[in-house]
């Protein structure tokens, strides 16, 4: 199986590894996947209560190369952005990123799933609703 | 931060004194030995001639060569020249086994049995006998990989006509008990089929000791050329019979019609040659050096799992899980090494090998699995750079991964409530 350039370079020089202290009240989580299906992913967003900008990301992945490149490849492009626009990332925008092949788009839909579940985390921690565009209320922390 | 820095890209070359990339996985096909080669080749251009032409010499010296290779294949599994018919391989060999046993005697009876780690060329032929009236017992394995004997006894009944029950598996290097089994059979006049594809040439293999009765092996498993394989078919206490499945021009005594492949023939019976001359000391080697594989990858890494037992084992398998590191991504990191993985990745139908979940295994065990295939030609050279490379990336990837990282936070995985999708 032939992986794409972008692939083996996240594979090689995966971005943004590690983890959270998950206790944070500005840090979401999101554990998706299971260990009999071959892939779970980690990922954590630590956001910035005053702007809910995405400050730092962080994930582990156990999976395929493309399950890592995936996941990897979501902690750059979460980084930078607010809550809101990070919930607009797509499976396809990365799937078409990295050239996945259909076998591999799974992995993709893992990776917006990850961050979708991490971004659900930190509003429940905060206590923002998980549909409202609404600026969150801080909690005290 | 973690890399899996410069072990991804493939490398041609040499490393520590050994040719990159490294082939370890011959149970999958072997290179074909030089000697093997050589007598092959003059069967290409100069003796061409078609072994059934019985009126010139091109035709009497083909045959004389596919004469001379029935013997080396006859004499390497205790077997008599006339018992072995030349296939296209070991897949055909199973199929006219199986589908030929099934329609000669199918005034007896219409009951197979066999078990669930044999290859897809006998389970799939089993079910396409199921769709015409047979019916068929899938005997289990336990956790070793071996079918109880008890199971087997079982399951035989009036109707049962044939029992077909692999001799090595080719995941798990796992040997079935071949005596008991023979023993049973010949005791309750049912038929025994072996496919033998892993065992002829690696360890000894008796037709008449074990009492088979029909025997599938190929050519490209024992160093020799791919595309020709032979079946064995006992003459004698009792005389086999079998239907032919190809119609022709009546070769191979009415067995098997199609022109013979006279070089491959030619090969397949210098492989068999050299494989008995050669095999106790090459068995030997071999599991000297996949003892040594084991024991470098256990003396560095935790949480492994070896598949399979290793009382009745092949000397040159070694089947190993990595548990908490996805095996395709391993193979990623390790791809100057060739080997195989049980993972769903590396399989064309996504699902993990059918063989290690057979053994009770879960899935995240399947999915973290490396077959080593040992051969021949590999040395202990290249037996240390392939531990210490999968050492290596083994020790990498599960600094990515949360399931170790959970592991050894004192987390218990199977407490958690996953989300299957």
């Amino acid at each position: 199986m032939a992986y794409s350039d972008k692939v083996l370079d996240h594979y090689t020089h995966p971005r943004n590894v590690g983890q959270m202290d998950k206790g944070s009240a500005e840090v979401g989580t999101g554990l998706v996947g299971a260990p009999e299906c071959g892939d779970v992913m980690r990922l954590q967003i630590k956001v910035n209560p005053e702007t809910q900008v995405i400050e730092d990301a962080k994930f582990k992945t156990f999976g395929c190369g493309s399950a890592i490149a995936s996941s990897s490849l979501a902690t750059e492009w979460v980084k930078g952005k607010t809550v809101e626009e990070a919930m607009q990332i797509k499976n396809t925008d990365i799937v078409k990123e990295l050239s996945l092949p259909p076998v591999k788009i799974h992995c993709s839909v893992l990776a917006e799933d990850a961050i979708r579940a991490a971004i659900g985390d930190w509003k429940k921690k905060n206590g923002v609703q998980e549909s409202s565009a609404a600026p969150m209320v801080a909690t005290a922390h | 931060m973690s890399t899996v820095e410069s072990l991804t890209t493939p490398r041609n070359g040499t490393s520590h004194g050994v040719h990159l990339p490294i082939y370890m996985d011959n149970h999958a096909t072997t290179p074909m030995d030089p000697r093997v080669l050589d007598a092959m080749m003059p069967y290409f251009t100069k003796i061409f001639g078609n072994a059934a032409s019985r009126n010139h010499s091109f035709g009497w010296e083909a045959e004389q060569a596919v004469e001379q290779a029935r013997e080396q294949i006859a004499k390497l599994i205790g077997a008599t020249a006339k018992e072995i018919i030349f296939t296209s391989g070991a897949t055909e060999s199973n199929n006219l086994a199986i589908k030929g046993i099934a329609e000669m005697y199918k005034e007896r009876g219409n009951h197979i049995i066999t078990q669930v780690t044999e290859h897809k060329a006998v389970l799939d032929t089993c079910k396409r006998l199921e769709k015409s009236g047979c019916r068929v017992t899938y005997l289990p394995v336990d956790a070793e990989g071996r079918i109880d004997m008890e199971d087997l006894k079982r399951a035989m009944e009036d109707k049962t006509i044939l029992v077909s029950i692999m001799f090595a598996n080719n995941e798990i290097g796992v040997i079935q008990p071949m005596e008991e089994i023979g023993k049973l059979c010949r005791e309750r006049g049912v038929l025994f089929h072996t496919d033998a594809v892993q065992a002829v040439g690696k360890v000894p293999v008796d037709v008449n000791a074990l009492n088979i009765d029909v025997l599938s092996l190929s050519g490209h498993k024992i160093y020799g050329p791919k595309g020709v394989g032979a079946l064995y078919v006992r003459r004698r206490n009792p005389r086999v019979q079998i239907s032919a499945q190809i119609d022709g021009g009546g070769h191979e005594r009415g067995m098997r019609s199609g022109t013979l492949n006279v070089a491959g023939i030619v090969g397949l019976g210098k492989a068999c040659e050299i494989s008995r001359e050669e095999m106790s000391v090459e068995a030997e080697r071999l599991r000297k050096m996949r003892d040594r594989l084991q024991a470098k990858l256990e003396s560095k890494l935790d949480h492994i799992h070896l598949n399979g037992t290793m009382e009745h084992h092949l000397p040159g398998n070694l089947n190993m899980s990595f548990v908490y590191v996805e095996g395709e991504s391993l193979l990623m990191g390790i791809n100057d090494i060739a080997v195989s993985s049980g993972s769903a990745c590396t399989s064309a139908t996504l699902e993990p090998s059918y063989v290690l979940k057979a053994l009770g295994l879960g899935d995240d065990v399947a999915h973290s699995s490396i077959r080593f295939g040992l051969g021949r030609f590999n040395t202990e050279a290249e037996v240390d750079y392939v531990a210490d490379k999968v050492i290596d990336v083994v020790q990498k990837l599960r600094e990515l991964s949360p399931l170790y990282e959970m592991v050894k936070e004192g987390i218990d995985l199977t407490k958690i409530q996953w989300e299957a999708h």
